[in-house]
């Protein structure tokens, strides 16, 4: 049997970081995502690596860029009103081509908001957040096991791409405890970091900028990135399909409102309702192909948020009119229950006469 | 015949974009020669600014890494932290360093960050076309201060050199000016201090230069360099602020 310990999420990302080799973490204290900085402070140290508390969220990100700059593997993390302040240091990160995680444990917005679980941060980060022509990949984690995983691969495949990756969760996704086997670090090749700033010995000297004035080599550079994000937009896509045979009826939703609906198929599947889920693990690059495959069939969905509405757009984008699609939410910190989802799903499939 | 002036090791080949008359030329020369006389070109990391020495790069033969405007001493920590080994200085103006960046500044030089942070004073935006800085004198116009700086309005010039002067984390922090020869001199010889402190590991080095800027002063170079010592070193008086490893010899 499997070597199970019981994990809070928030501990979950800080123990998968230091299994993927983060040698520096950088943040500043914000609810609900202490956790994470409280459990590097305690745990970095033993594996030789650097744990500072920032003086606000840019400076941290901004130290977090001065150490991917270095080569080293480096995260950050906060909750919605902190990630703003990350933006400017994410687009630089972007322009600069630096690898780096930043985990956003969202809370109800817009402004200060609340504490509670919320989802209204989809835009933010999947639209690319601070300025400029750019993509970040993102990844919303449903349960611990995943959260540690993905907490792992998100080093990856910032090395790999050479592009900030973000995971998103919230309140529910980092306090929630769940048994997870601590799986090791798959071994993959990853490209040498030939761009990394150590001291020009033995070598010519090195710069490191985003500052591209002439308009021609900056068209160029914008181009370079898109071709990278093509690159990511073919290979990152996932998502689970749970119960979605024989389904008239897809639910659509990530993270913890999945979890929920999770719930709400089961029930409505146990009512004879011929209902199914797709959750998306990657916002950016969003898996539309699984989406548009299920809609051969499916003519019939339903996205639920804990927002007022964001990936619904994707999903509408991803559907180009082949099949209907409605929209759920509970914004503001509202974490509804299974029972509540499952009640949608039944007035949803009698007004369209399923 | 012998060879009595060139262009320093650590300088590459082209031609300085700045202005006639402009004091970064002469600061990055001064860097320059350290670099080469104290044997650092192999382990030295530059972070250069936002502003009219973003450019810095283009010209040091040395690793460096631009920072978003006013986060020069964050992405210094970030390099310093992970290669404790290595030197890291900041190249930063007076927006960067004493408007926008504030906090970063203030709190790398409290944590006494290993770095250190050559603060370029021209008492004016430059790149963006001559705007009001934290720095600008009092009466002095700029376009965004068409009137002349008013105390009751814009507020007083900012003295930040000596608000770090003020932390414990600070080991060294002095203020220069490139009005005559000699005082470039003395600038080079504090810039040399402040590497050795940082080699030392004793804590943040900063020195502040004040340097002309004729092109938005609207003066020209000569008149200037006059009014580095007429004007500027009144308001912001030359000299060794701190120098812990004096305290300690002096103890």
């Amino acid at each position: 049997m499997e070597n199970k310990v019981l994990m809070k999420g928030t501990d979950a990302i800080g123990e998968a970081a230091i299994q993927a080799g983060c040698k520096c973490y950088f943040g500043y204290p914000i609810t609900p995502q202490n956790e994470i900085p409280e459990y590097m402070a305690r745990r970095i140290e033993e594996v030789g690596g650097v744990f500072l508390q920032g003086e606000s969220e840019i400076a941290s990100i901004n130290m977090v860029l001065g150490a991917a700059a270095s080569g080293v593997r480096a995260m950050t993390s906060s909750s919605s009103p902190g990630i703003s302040l990350k933006q400017e240091g994410m687009s630089f990160l972007a322009a600069m081509e630096l690898p780096a995680v930043i985990v956003n444990i969202m809370r109800g917005g817009p402004g200060l908001g609340n504490i509670a679980p919320a989802q209204g941060d989809y835009y933010q980060a999947t639209r690319g957040g601070g300025h400029g022509d750019y993509r970040t990949p993102v990844f919303a984690p449903a349960a611990i096991q995943e959260l540690y995983d993905i907490t792992m691969d998100a080093f990856d495949i910032a090395d790999m791409y050479r592009t900030p990756v973000m995971i998103m969760g919230d309140g529910m996704m980092g306090q929630m405890m769940e048994p997870i086997v601590l799986n090791k670090r798959k071994e993959i090749n990853l490209p040498v970091k030939d761009y990394i700033l150590t001291g020009a010995d033995g070598r010519p000297s090195r710069i490191m900028r985003s500052l591209i004035l002439d308009v021609m080599e900056m068209e160029e550079h914008n181009w370079k990135l898109k071709r990278k994000y093509d690159l990511m937009r073919s290979r990152l896509p996932s998502c689970e399909e749970f119960m979605t045979d024989g389904a008239k009826l897809v639910i659509v939703a990530y993270g913890t409102a999945a979890r929920i609906a999770k719930g709400a198929v089961k029930r409505a599947r146990r009512d004879g309702v011929a209902v199914g889920l797709l959750r998306p693990i990657s916002l950016w690059p969003f898996p539309d192909k699984a989406i548009q495959n299920l809609a051969k069939e499916v003519k019939n969905f339903l996205v639920f948020e804990m927002s007022t509405g964001q990936m619904v757009d994707d999903v509408i984008m991803a559907l180009k009119g082949k099949a209907e699609c409605e929209f759920y939410g509970r914004p503001g910190g509202v974490v509804p229950t299974p029972a509540e989802i499952e009640r949608i799903i039944g007035r949803y499939w009698v007004q369209r006469g399923l | 015949m012998n060879k009595v002036f060139s262009k320093p090791k650590y300088l590459k080949d082209v031609p300085f974009h700045y202005c006639p008359g402009c004091g970064h030329s002469i600061i990055h020369r001064l860097i320059a020669e350290l670099i080469d006389e104290m044997n650092m070109g192999l382990r030295i990391i530059g972070v250069p600014p936002a502003g009219c020495a973003v450019l810095a790069y283009n010209y040091f033969d040395i690793d460096m890494c631009e920072a978003p405007h006013g986060r020069g001493c964050a992405v210094a920590t970030g390099f310093k932290r992970s290669q404790p080994d290595k030197i890291v200085f900041t190249y930063q103006g007076d927006g960067d360093m004493a408007a926008i960046g504030t906090a970063e500044t203030l709190h790398a030089a409290n944590r006494g960050e290993r770095i250190t942070s050559i603060f370029v004073n021209n008492a004016v935006y430059g790149m963006t076309g001559g705007q009001m800085a934290p720095t600008t004198l009092l009466g002095q116009k700029t376009s965004t201060s068409p009137y002349g700086r008013r105390a009751d309005v814009e507020g007083y010039p900012l003295l930040i050199t000596e608000l770090i002067a003020s932390l414990k984390g600070a080991a060294y922090v002095a203020r220069n000016s490139l009005a005559t020869p000699a005082k470039i001199l003395a600038a080079k010889r504090s810039i040399k201090k402040a590497f050795e402190v940082q080699m030392q590991g004793i804590g943040y080095s900063l020195v502040e230069i004040l340097s002309p800027c004729p092109t938005n002063w609207k003066l020209s170079a000569i008149d200037s360099f006059k009014l580095l010592e007429t004007r500027m070193e009144k308001e912001f008086p030359i000299g060794v602020l701190k120098d812990v490893t004096k305290a300690k010899e002096e103890a």
